[in-house]
């Protein structure tokens, strides 16, 4: 039976959905402004953050509403706190991008220029983390959000290996310090929107499940 | 500590199977929750606990009723006590159209019971259980049925109490009262729980979401699920429950 209910719901999940185009497409820009060194590209960030910003608070208006209004229970109930989570952890992964377009644009002003490839690697395992959680919460997807906990595992490896390349990079080039610190900071914003994508996929096991995951070092008996 | 808990209960009105198998505890001392669409059978469990069924033609009973773990329908039972120690409270207010006084006193009369307290104490006290003594101390000789209907329902609460009973089961006791009327009884009854065991039916999911300590979900005579309120209404175990909780079920 469909309730009206349920496609106040799916405005919902279409809300956060476009949401998370749109920071998805802001780590690509500015990766991609890095790239190419080509910091036009980065004013189209800013425009795409106050657009994250407005939905933001839209939707998190929109769950106050629908709980003081339809007084949610049981799947609903879960459906719309971790809407709400996800919502904060969107935002978030927004203000991600924007601080790697502040780096690139550091970056770029700079004549110096190393090619690095694991950071568009591991722009691309972050941009895909972002898209499955996502799809994971639309479709109900256990499994997918599982696989993006383990996912996180390669990216924060990634983010070792790039440390440990910029480290040696500095110490054989030190005049060049500040321009490896900036893409230190990159690969770091690269591994906290992964961090934020797997809040996102334990909210979805919540869910889902009923099942609370975090920090599940507390409790003996969760396992992932 | 379980103060009620049935084994089993099977019941039918002449060939109709209402009750199937059902295995329910009640702990004492706490507000415990029937919901359910109409006809599962919520009135019916609520009424084979003080066996008010027993007078319906054709009915039959398998299993065990354990109160406080006497079994309740072994024969022999005495019905009398067993209803003063299981009081009913019903959906519409229904005083006796006596005097305030005398709807306190009435069920002292005809249990005969001899009581060492004056009827005068007995009848301040038990209003003053259900928070009524402030509001009809002069009014004790009007009629009850001038009363609010929300006095109406808190005098009928108040008669359950001078026979000292243990368990008050309530078949939706706010389904006549309007909002603020509903939320007092609410209150009062968060009050009886310290002193009184409630099971209450209601069709009213965020009262039982409110008012109970524990939830028990039942479709076509079954107790699909029995779980903590909370746990019920915002992550049952069963899928029915889940479907019912929602508003999807039909
Ligand atoms: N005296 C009776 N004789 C025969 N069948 C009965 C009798 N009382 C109830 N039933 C049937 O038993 C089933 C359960 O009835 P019951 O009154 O317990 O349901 P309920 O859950 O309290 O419903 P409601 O929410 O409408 O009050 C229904 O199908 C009803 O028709
Ligand atoms: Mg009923």
């Amino acid at each position: 039976m469909e309730r009206h209910f349920d496609r106040e719901l799916n405005e919902l999940r279409e809300k956060l959905s476009s949401m998370a185009s749109l920071v998805e497409l802001m780590i690509d820009t500015a990766v991609k402004a890095l790239i190419e060194r080509n910091p036009e590209l980065l004013g189209e960030i800013f425009n795409s953050e106050t657009e994250v910003n407005k939905k933001h608070i839209e939707v998190d208006e929109l769950c106050l509403k629908l709980i003081a209004l339809r007084q949610p229970a049981g799947i609903d109930l879960r459906f719309i706190t971790s809407a709400m989570k996800i919502n904060a952890e969107l935002e978030r992964i927004g203000d991600q991008a924007v601080n790697i377009s502040q780096n690139t644009a550091n970056l770029v002003q700079q004549p110096f220029f190393v090619k690095l490839e694991i950071i568009p690697q591991m722009t691309e395992v972050a941009k895909s983390m972002v898209k499955d959680c996502i799809k994971a919460f639309i479709n109900k997807d256990v499994e997918l959000a599982k696989a993006i906990l383990l996912k996180d595992n390669d990216l924060d490896q990634q983010k070792k290996d790039v440390f440990k390349k910029l480290i040696s990079n500095i110490i054989e080039n030190p005049a060049h310090t500040e321009y490896f610190i900036d893409l230190l900071l990159i690969s770091r914003n690269l591994e906290k929107i992964g961090d934020h994508t797997t809040n996102i996929s334990e909210d979805v096991i919540f869910m889902v499940l009923g099942q609370d995951i975090r920090h599940h070092h507390l409790f003996d008996n969760h396992k992932v | 500590m379980t103060i009620i808990k049935t084994n089993n209960l099977n019941l039918w009105y002449k060939k109709f199977h209402a009750l199937l198998d059902v295995n329910i505890p009640i702990e004492k001392n706490s507000i415990t929750s029937i919901i359910g669409p109409s006809g599962c059978g919520k009135s019916t469990l609520l009424r084979t606990l003080n066996r008010m069924n027993d007078l319906i033609e054709g009915i039959r009973m398998t299993g065990e009723i354990l109160i406080e773990n006497k079994n309740i329908l072994l024969p022999g039972t005495d019905l009398v006590s067993l209803r003063k120690n299981v009081g009913m409270v019903f959906q519409r207010p229904n005083p006796f159209p006596l005097s305030v006084y005398k709807n306190i006193t009435f069920g002292l009369e005809i249990h005969n019971i001899k009581s060492n307290d004056t009827l005068d104490n007995i009848v301040e006290n038990s209003l003053k259980s259900v928070l009524l003594w402030d509001e009809l101390k002069d009014k004790l000789k009007s009629h009850a049925l001038n009363l609010t209907l929300e006095q109406q329902q808190r005098l009928c609460i108040a008669r359950l109490i001078p026979v000292k009973p243990q368990i008050l089961l309530m078949d939706e006791p706010c389904s006549a009262l309007d909002p603020i009327a509903t939320g007092r009884i609410e209150e009062l009854m968060f009050e009886l729980k310290k002193n009184y065991t409630i099971v209450v039916v209601t069709h009213n999911m965020a009262q039982a979401a409110r008012v109970s300590d524990d939830t028990g979900f039942m479709l076509l005579g079954r107790l699909v699920e029995f779980n903590k309120t909370s746990k019920i209404f915002t992550n049952p175990e069963k899928k029915e429950t889940e479907d019912y909780i929602t508003g999807r079920y039909g």
